[in-house]
């Protein structure tokens, strides 16, 4: 089966491409896009900071991705939902989401800080792939309640050869669920490559079985990605049903701060992926073109550095712990066995001096 | 008919009532899963409401019981009541991971922001002649699992208020179906009011010790007690409907009041829902107690084949033999 070119609109050099089939998007929003980029991978480098100084517990980086962190948020609607992993949390801050409250997770003082329904965000998944069955429920009560909202849900490379995979995109294809499946093949599940993951000549190509469109893209060209996944979206929206969409890009950092990634891969590799970086590529091609002035840009950074700052100055506050959360929210209405081990934990913390 | 009649019908049809009714209450109220549409499932718990609800509220899906209850999660996220059926226990394990970090978690990681009204209906336990892979009794899997709530009917009338319970709980709820149960038959008024989640009832009264049973070892309690009676034993039988949340204070007052309890349950013991239930008695109702709690529940094998399951699941004979081992000779 043959594979098809990636679909490029800007070039590595930042020079335009021809003939992509799509429609290279307005000089607004790829200068919206840029903003958001530098915003992501500063907030990216101040997430990485924190951990080294024991504010965060962990935290796996998207610098590389941030094309896809991007258009995944760009091209939603406010009434659409974002379906995140472990690895997104820029997008959801993208998204409008709190930094603070979208770092609890990963600060480890609870497992999700924000209301998903505030902006239409579902918690981040741990786990790999079970969010995707979540999407396709979400986009299918929307359709039944009569609602428009199209559901768009991220998932990785290694996610896709997980069973909850196969089975949430045949159910979308099935049910012509409004949702646009949006796989971030970065190369890596931590350390295993993507060939040890699938035999299939690419991701998108799975699409075939399930009988829906799959797209691949350049996932480091965010003025293809907003293409390719603007007309996923509008094609869902119209009623068309699942897209599958395969971002061909690559994770700069390690999985975590906690993985060494010079054990699985060469140095040699990353040099040449830093060179295909999302950021300058377009930072080039709108320079060159008159649409991004060096006042703007320095604007563009001295306004990611304030929120890296407020983001520092956030997590800085300590959190309290309160031991009755632990029991506040198993059920609606605590079962008598919950509240016997409230009362001897409060008990226990008393007798310590401990005010809970 | 009035809603004072009553009627004599099978816990089949009271489930397949109480979804009707829930359905027509409520329509945000959406059953889904294998062969629910067309043929009505099969067990035919879900006959006619396809045909009656129509295919957007009650719909055949792709064979993936993962899916099933990873959609129906989305569906109760975004505003939905999705009530699906998983079509046999040992069935409902590739859903295992959805159900256990998901649908049991969602409140608690979101601290109550995201909640999931969801019911998961699973035939279950022995008793009716399955092939492997169709009796498994799985509710420790179930009840080991904080933010779930785990129930199982054992009369006509219960199977239909509980199932309504359910799907009007806030909560997900396990919801296990006796498959050995489903053609028994009462004459019952459905329109009583629902008893709630978590509450035991002692189905018949006794001196001398407790029966502690739920969902398909009721049945086989009460013909136990009768045929103590005849013996010049009374026993009491208690029918726990809900394993979570548990009752304590319903199983200690009943244990209390007699001394002695054996807790009947079909899954493998080891590990089991009885054992927690024997422990639970022995430490509140120690004092009272005039003998150790036994427990007669399945042996720690894999189900049988069905030539040998009446070997496995607790008889009459077992729990009078565990009833005549609790230290009469020392009252």
């Amino acid at each position: 089966m043959e594979l098809a070119a990636p679909v490029g609109l800007i070039d590595p050099h930042g020079e335009p491409i021809a003939n992509s089939g799509y429609e290279l998007p307005s000089v607004d929003a790829l200068c919206e896009a840029y903003a958001a980029m530098v915003l992501a991978r500063r907030l990216d480098e101040q997430a990485d900071a924190l951990v080294r100084q024991g504010r965060l517990a962990v935290y796996p980086s998207s610098r590389g991705q941030e094309a896809c962190q991007v258009a995944a948020v760009e091209v939603l609607a406010s009434g659409d939902w974002l379906f995140p992993t472990y690895r997104d949390t820029v997008a959801v801050i993208l998204r409008g989401v709190d930094p603070v409250q979208a770092l609890t997770l990963l600060r480890g003082t609870w497992h999700c800080g924000y209301d998903p329904h505030e902006h239409r965000v579902a918690p981040q998944a741990t786990p790999l792939a079970t969010q995707l069955p979540h999407a396709v429920g979400v986009a299918l009560a929307a359709r039944q309640r009569g609602e428009s909202d199209v559901v768009l849900a991220l998932c990785g490379d290694g996610a896709t050869s997980e069973g909850d995979f196969h089975e949430a995109l045949n159910f979308a294809a099935v049910l012509r669920a409004p949702v646009v499946f949006f796989v971030q093949n970065n190369e890596y599940a931590i350390s295993v490559p993507l060939s040890r993951q699938t035999a299939a000549p690419s991701l998108a190509h799975k699409a075939i079985g399930y009988g829906m469109p799959g797209v691949r893209v350049d996932g480091n060209d965010v003025a293809a990605l907003l293409a390719v996944l603007g007309a996923a979206v509008r094609r869902a929206r119209d009623g068309g049903g699942p897209t599958l969409v395969e971002a061909h890009t690559y994770r700069i950092a390690p999985h975590t701060n906690a993985d060494d990634a010079g054990r699985y891969r060469p140095e040699d590799e990353v040099r040449r992926w830093r060179e295909r970086d999302p950021i300058a590529r377009l930072e080039s091609y709108l320079t060159s073109r008159g649409h991004l002035s060096e006042e703007t840009a320095a604007a563009t950074v001295e306004r990611a550095e304030q929120a890296a700052t407020r983001l520092r100055e956030g997590l800085a506050v300590p959190v309290e712990p309160h031991p009755a959360d632990l029991f506040a929210h198993v059920y609606a209405t605590p079962t008598p066995q919950l509240r016997e081990q409230e009362a001897m934990v409060i008990d226990e913390l008393s007798r310590e001096g401990v005010s809970p | 008919m009035t809603a004072m009649d009553r009627e004599k019908i099978t816990m089949a049809q009271a489930l397949n009532r109480a979804l009707h009714d829930a359905l027509a209450a409520d329509d945000s109220v959406v059953v889904f899963g294998e062969d629910v549409g067309t043929l009505g499932g099969v067990f035919r718990i879900t006959d006619g409401l396809t045909a009656t609800f129509g295919e957007d509220r009650c719909f055949d899906t792709p064979l993936a019981e993962a899916g099933i209850v990873g959609v129906a999660v989305g569906m109760a996220m975004n505003g939905l009541r999705p009530v699906v059926e998983l079509q046999f226990d040992a069935f409902a394990y590739p859903a295992f991971e959805q159900i256990a970090s998901h649908v049991a978690k969602m409140r608690n990681r979101t601290r109550g922001q995201v909640t999931l009204p969801l019911v998961i209906r699973i035939p279950y336990g022995g008793g009716i002649g399955g092939v492997e892979h169709h009796s498994d009794a799985s509710e420790a899997y179930w009840a080991h699992t904080p933010g779930l709530h785990v129930v199982t009917p054992a009369t006509v009338a219960d199977a239909y208020g509980l199932l309504r319970a359910a799907i009007a709980s806030p909560d997900p709820v396990i919801f296990l179906e006796p498959k050995r149960l489903y053609w028994s038959r009462d004459e019952v008024r459905l329109a009583r009011p629902v008893p709630p989640i978590g509450t035991a009832v002692v189905r018949r009264d006794g001196k001398d010790a407790t029966l502690i049973a739920y969902g398909p070892t009721v049945p086989v309690a009460l013909q136990a007690a009768e045929v103590a009676a005849m013996e010049g034993r009374e026993l009491q039988v208690v029918d726990l409907r809900s394993l979570v949340p548990f009752d304590d204070a319903t199983v200690c007052a009943a244990v209390e009041s007699t001394g002695r309890a054996v807790v009947v349950s079909e899954e493998n013991g080891f590990a089991g829902v009885s054992a927690e239930i024997a422990a639970r008695v022995s430490e509140r109702c120690f004092h009272r107690l005039a003998a150790p709690v036994r427990r007669v529940t399945g042996l720690d094998i894999p189900y049988p084949p069905p030539h040998y399951e009446s070997l496995h699941l607790p008889s009459v004979d077992r729990i009078l033999d565990a009833v005549d081992g609790l230290q009469w000779e020392y009252s």
